[in-house]
């Protein structure tokens, strides 16, 4: 493998996407993630440098909404699934120490 | 012999935009709600669900960033800021960060010094505003509430031009009063409406490289970031002079403590992966349509203040203050154009309308009253229905609940007295009533005439014509 | 023989005759559910008492001359990753295990609006991540064809289920081949729109940029008359395109004379299995009879579109799946401290190995330092992919090669490789890279009895034209097998 994954990367990773890994699952990631990249570092043989980025495929542009209230209330629809529901909202743990 | 600081200050902020709707669905911007009272599927991050931007959005970013004097990005994009919190419905904020819509703009502020300052603006973005977090005081939780979730918001960030607290609020004032120009935000601190958030340094004067900045969040007031600013510029003056370093983070403003306090914790990595949204297609923004927007730019202040002094006649003093709120502006010429007395309408609001505020604590932007009103109270003063005293009473009315003053002088009785044999009546009586007056006006005393004036209001209970007391005493006596 | 044999357009004819009812197409199905669910798993939720309902509300529209469609009164099955109102959808993850939308899909809606009844909601790979359908939290799909085998993925549930005449048709998504390849292993047809033309409001999203809603059925008309009833400009999907038409099924013409059709030298290379290369090749000369140009070519590019695919995919889901986190839908882990610990343990529950092997993934190529090596440099590619289709479009009016490299794997086969199993979607991909339209329709049957996929792929908004190509194709085709004669035959030797 051309890339190796460290410890601290897979850490940091799993802060950024809010995953905890088992040992077990971490070590499988990193041997996972290290092939994957490999295997994306073929697009390296690729010289793009004249070529731009391209996000959308079709060059379509400005669709708007018009600033006119469509909707009513929607609380109960929107606390239907709630896990956790509190006084019409949503209960999380304490986000202020 | 301690060294001398240079404090360097960019500012980040955001602005909520006065549309109907939220940036991306079409659920209510207005205040005042029950908990989730304004959401739908999109402001909640419900699964599937997708954006459509708000044409209005757009306007109002523009308008700024005209006035404002940035170049406008005709081909710009949305990006999606990826970070976890409950606030945060999709766990991704979206942003504009690779092609924001306005860029390379600049306002003047005047300095303490009197001198002009042009502050840079680095960049306006379009973005979606976060829910709410209600904290329980007796649980360890807290509620989420998605009001506000896709209120839009515009972020305008500034260079690292200002130097001092004066020069921060100066620009906040500079451009809280355009945004309100423009009608593109009420901007109002307290509520929310318009936030800062304080990027700071300080540097030895004289040295070439900013030092390390932290950004100051939670600023709720001027009175508020003046006081960030002054006790984050010690705190980072104190470390470097104990030859420590300042770290760069993000601080949180406690208000009542007058201090603040790092934001970060390891769960919180700052790294917010933008990338473009998929799910938003670029705006163009023709040259027609930014002659369009440009068109529709309101007469801001530069340009309001030689129109007073020409137009209406009224002085540079008054004309100053009357166009450092818009909401000022607005009532002045509505009232004139019905009235057609400037210097009336510009004597009410800088005497009484400005004293009430002061009062109540209040801002200019918090006035409620109708231009018609006052029309009618100065129609009524002029026609000598009422007088000064009461006509100020009335006033205290319209200023609280915007009352009719003709129905009111009507219900309550307060038309001025102007039936000249009522008064003569009354005024025989006090002369004979207060013979030592009388006595010392022929004395040549001309004070007790006043006595007398002041006798006579009283007994007609402040209603009678003033002009009138004055003729019929002076003929008496 | 069972009216879930007939095709969509055939019992919707039927039942407008009054030669059947709605209740009884219903009921077929359910009985046909009843006999094979527990062989084949196709379904993560069959909505019976729903779907009855439903079915004497769309009787009475269609007696009272409201309801006039070719589907109206037809069953049909929704994968499980397009939210149906009131009706539980998980797209096959823990994550989601009791979600009950409160709004419907765009592509439901059009379909209730042409009398469609809803049966249930069909397996899949978790949020579409997977080729198999075998990364399902709630059990693997089996081909009904043999159930030793995969039906591919990732919407092999809606493939089984329309194999196995569980329903008269089905509504996929496809990312990087979800419709086309499990269309090609379990013997059925489908087709995978020009992006933008069925709205992805209500689909929840996998890769927001590549994922298309497209329909999966027995023939090629029924595939036409459903992309005609699914696909609408919709206000609400701003990556939704205005077309000049939605008339699919005008195209259902048996007449290839003239039509260029070009076979890219680099999908027959290595890796592709022998006996789907001569019965796509088979296929090809048949077309070539009817008088269509075929001709070699080389596209191009052809191995760098999985690696761009995996890049853009990913770091798009890392994002789209973000919103999975315990607040307001969907799974919370029972026990926690703190906010962070509530968030980390609700999603490494709720999610599934390869969902979070493909996040992991996305949110690292995101990540500061590595946007422009791997993201910008994957979108750079993505251009160049697009630019090599326009140049082949511009020489010929269909694309034509295998839908897979091989049929259908065996069950557990592929997972525990990767790469491996990504490279079977290496003629599927690039399409949705490029945004293109592509149809997968049965070419043959191999010598273990599983089905082969023939691929033919369009320039964007020519759909009509692989349509086309592919109803003559189909006029042609000379074999008539189902899985369920032979499944029936095991029924009743028990």
């Amino acid at each position: 493998m051309n890339n190796i994954i460290s410890d601290e990367t897979i850490e940091y990773v799993g802060i950024l996407a809010k995953l905890e890994l088992s040992e077990e699952e971490k070590e499988q990631a990193k041997k996972d993630m290290g092939e994957m990249l490999d295997y994306i570092d073929q697009l390296n043989e690729l010289d793009t440098s004249a070529v731009e980025p391209m996000s959308h495929v079709f060059p379509v542009a400005n669709v708007f909404r018009e600033d006119v209230v469509t909707n009513g209330d929607g609380h109960e629809k929107t606390l239907e699934n709630a896990p956790v529901e509190k006084d019409g909202g949503f209960e999380v743990p304490k986000t202020i120490i | 012999m301690s060294k001398e600081y240079e404090t360097v200050i960019g500012l980040e902020v955001h602005v909520e935009l006065a549309t109907k709707t939220k940036i991306f669905c079409g659920c209510s911007t207005a205040f005042g709600a029950e908990k989730n009272a304004h959401t739908c599927p999109v402001c909640t991050g419900m699964p599937g669900s997708l954006p459509v931007l708000n044409k209005q959005v757009v306007e109002y970013a523009v308008a700024v960033g005209l006035a404002t004097n940035c170049t406008i990005t005709q081909n710009c994009k949305f990006d999606r800021k990826n970070y976890f919190y409950p606030d945060n419905p999709q766990n991704y904020q979206i942003s504009q960060l690779y092609l924001p819509i306005c860029r390379n703009g600049g306002i003047e502020i005047e300095t303490e010094a009197g001198g002009k300052k042009i502050i840079g603006i680095h960049e306006i973005h379009m973005e979606e505003d976060a829910g709410k977090l209600v904290h329980d005081d007796w649980e360890d939780v807290s509620v989420v509430d998605f009001n506000r979730s896709g209120v839009p918001l515009i972020e305008i960030v500034s260079e690292p031009d200002m130097r001092s607290a004066e020069e921060v609020i100066a620009y906040l004032e500079k451009l809280r009063l355009i945004i309100q120009y423009l009608g593109a935000s009420d901007c109002k601190l307290n509520e929310g409406s318009m936030r800062a958030d304080v990027n700071l340094s300080v540097r030895e004067v004289g040295a070439a490289e900013f030092g390390t900045r932290t950004e100051m969040k939670n600023l709720n007031s001027f009175r508020a970031i003046a006081h960030a600013i002054e006790g984050e510029k010690n705190r980072q003056i104190d470390l470097l002079e104990s030859g420590e370093k300042v770290i760069q983070e993000t601080r949180r403003w406690d208000d009542t403590k007058e201090s603040s306090h790092a934001m970060r914790s390891k769960e919180d990595a700052q790294d917010y992966r933008y990338f473009p949204e998929p799910d938003l297609v670029p705006v163009i923004i023709s040259d027609e349509w930014l002659e369009e927007i440009r068109s529709k730019q309101p007469e801001f202040r530069t340009q309001k203040l030689e129109r007073y002094e020409r137009e209406y006649e009224i002085p540079r003093y008054d004309a100053e203050i009357l166009t450092g709120s818009k909401k000022l502006a607005d009532i002045f010429e509505a009232t004139t154009e019905l009235c057609g007395k400037p210097k009336k309408v510009s004597n009410w609001l800088m005497g009484e309308a400005m004293r009430l505020l002061k009062e109540h604590e209040m801002d200019p932007e918090d006035l409620r009253f109708s231009p018609a009103n006052l029309a009618k109270l100065i129609g009524l003063v002029e026609a000598g229905t009422i007088n000064g005293t009461v006509a100020k009473e009335v006033f205290e009315q319209i200023f609280a609940e915007d009352i009719d003053p003709e129905q009111y002088v009507k219900e309550h009785g307060l038309a001025a007295v102007n039936d000249e044999g009522e008064l003569r009546a009354a005024i025989e009586q006090i002369i004979a009533d207060n013979p030592q007056s009388v006595e010392d006006y022929h004395n040549g005393k001309e004070k007790a005439i006043g006595f007398l004036v002041g006798q006579t209001m009283k007994v007609m209970k402040g209603k009678a014509n003033p002009g009138l007391v004055n003729k019929i005493l002076k003929e008496l006596l | 023989m069972s009216l879930m044999s007939l095709t969509a357009v055939e019992l919707g004819k039927k039942i407008k005759k009054k030669e059947v009812t709605v209740r009884e197409a219903v009921q077929a199905a359910l009985d046909a559910i009843t006999a094979r669910e527990e062989a084949v798993n196709s379904f993560v939720t069959v909505d019976a008492e729903g779907a009855l309902a439903q079915a004497d509300e769309v009787q009475k529209k269609i007696d009272a001359g409201v309801l006039t469609g070719p589907l109206a009164g037809v069953p049909v099955a929704i994968k499980d990753n397009m939210c149906t109102e009131g009706l539980k959808t998980t797209c096959s993850s823990k994550i989601l295990y009791n979600f009950i939308p409160t709004y419907s899909s765009e592509a439901v809606l059009n379909l209730q609006k042409a009398g469609a009844v809803i049966i249930g909601k069909t397996n899949m790979d978790e949020f579409a991540m997977g080729s198999t359908t075998e990364t399902s939290a709630y059990g693997e799909t089996k081909n009904p064809w043999n159930t030793g085998h995969v039906p591919g993925g990732s919407s092999g549930g809606s493939c089984a289920a329309v194999a196995a005449e569980e329903c008269s048709y089905a509504l996929g998504s496809d990312t990087g081949g979800s419709i086309r390849q499990p269309s090609s292993f379990c013997g059925v047809t489908g087709i995978k729109p020009t992006y933008g033309t069925v709205s992805r409001y209500g689909l929840i999203a996998y890769g927001s940029s590549l994922d298309q809603i497209g329909p999966i059925a027995k023939d090629v008309t029924d595939c036409a008359t459903i992309l005609e009833a699914i696909s609408s400009y919709d206000p609400k999907d701003s990556t939704s395109i205005k077309r000049e038409s939605y008339d699919f099924t005008s195209a259902l013409v048996d007449d290839v004379a003239g039509m260029r059709i070009g076979i890219p030298r680099d999908y027959f290379g290595d890796g592709l299995d022998d006996e789907v290369k001569t019965a796509v090749l088979a296929a090809a000369k048949e077309l070539e009879k009817k008088g269509a140009i075929v001709e070699e070519f080389d596209l191009g590019l052809v191995q760098y579109a999985i690696p761009a695919y995996y890049v853009i995919a990913c770091a798009e889901a890392s994002s789209n799946l973000a919103r999975f986190d315990g607040v307001k839908y969907g799974y919370r882990t029972k026990e926690y401290d703190g906010l962070h610990q509530m968030y980390k343990k609700s999603r490494s529950e709720g999610f599934g190995p390869e969902v979070k092997r493909r996040i992991m993934l996305g949110s690292f190529v995101l990540s500061s330092g590595y946007y422009d090596a791997y993201y910008l440099k994957a979108l750079r590619v993505k251009a160049l992919i697009k630019k090599a289709f326009d140049d082949a479009f511009a020489k010929y009016d269909v694309i034509l090669g295998p839908a897979a490299p091989t049929t259908a794997p065996k069950l557990g086969e592929s997972l525990s490789d990767p790469i491996q199993m990504y490279l079977g979607d290496i003629y599927t991909i690039s399409v949705n890279l490029a945004g293109l339209p592509g149809i997968s329709l049965p070419c043959g049957i191999d010598s273990k009895g599983l089905p082969i996929g023939l691929q033919l792929i369009g320039d964007c908004f020519k759909e009509n034209k692989i349509i086309r190509a592919a109803y003559a194709f189909e006029q042609t085709r000379t074999y008539t097998h189902s899985p369920i004669t032979e499944s029936n035959q095991k029924e009743e030797s028990k």
